[in-house]
């Protein structure tokens, strides 16, 4: 499975396929607000698109997309992101992931709350999404 | 027409888990499973669930059915049980 694959339509086919996948994956993602969807739905189709390219084009030549080293970077920058988020509003005087009082000059609780929901969410699908990849790195024992 | 629907989905997700059990190409199992597991999809969208559907199909028919492929490729391709 490192090598590149000898037959075109599976490559071809793949490289079409996986950017509109993870079109869906951020459209999920960004549609969680409003039904069914979120984060982690999200960071999942994101990440089959890249495994697709990476099962279809091999190894090497799919590093261009997400590299190996970075994916566990990225994956504690979500998890902090997620955390630091609950960690600010328990640090501004209210509840672990209370957003209303998250510090945000001219706005309304409510529209703080809408809006910090997203946060949560960049930080789920960026900790999934990589953390997908890193274990199918990992399986592959590359 | 309303049962009728979800007893077909039943039959199959069971087929589809007794194939899985029972053949001895590892590879067949995985596709097998994965078939399973978009059934189960299917019925829990069926029932109102949409988000656990989604996340049923997403997860269960989709990047577990690479990793199992993957770990297949790593060790043996049939069954010797």
């Amino acid at each position: 499975m490192k090598s590149q694959t000898d037959s075109p339509i599976i490559e071809v086919a793949a490289r079409g396929l996986a950017p509109v996948i993870q079109l869906i994956g951020i459209y999920v993602f960004f549609h969680g607000h409003y039904g069914p969807g979120g984060g982690f739905q999200g960071g999942v189709l994101l990440a089959a698109g890249v495994l697709l390219l990476r099962m279809a084009v091999g190894f090497e030549n799919s590093q261009v997309q997400v590299p190996s080293r970075k994916t566990l970077i990225l994956c504690s920058v979500g998890a902090l992101i997620f955390a630091g988020t609950g960690l600010v509003a328990l640090l501004m005087g209210g509840n672990f992931m209370d957003y209303a009082h998250l510090p945000v000059p001219g706005m309304e609780a409510a529209d703080i709350r809408y809006y910090a929901i997203l946060f949560i969410e960049i930080g789920v699908t960026m900790a999934v999404m990589t953390a997908l990849i890193s274990i199918y790195d990992d399986l592959l024992g590359t | 027409m309303q049962w009728q629907i979800e007893f077909l989905l039943f039959v199959i997700l069971i087929i589809a888990a007794l194939v899985a059990l029972g053949i001895r190409n590892l590879l067949a199992a995985v596709v097998t499973l994965t078939i399973f597991s978009f059934m189960a999809a299917l019925i829990m969208i069926y029932m109102g669930a949409l988000d656990v559907g989604f996340t049923e199909a997403v997860v269960g028919a989709g990047v577990v059915g690479i990793f199992n492929v993957v770990a297949i490729f790593k060790t043996s391709r049939k069954s010797c049980d």
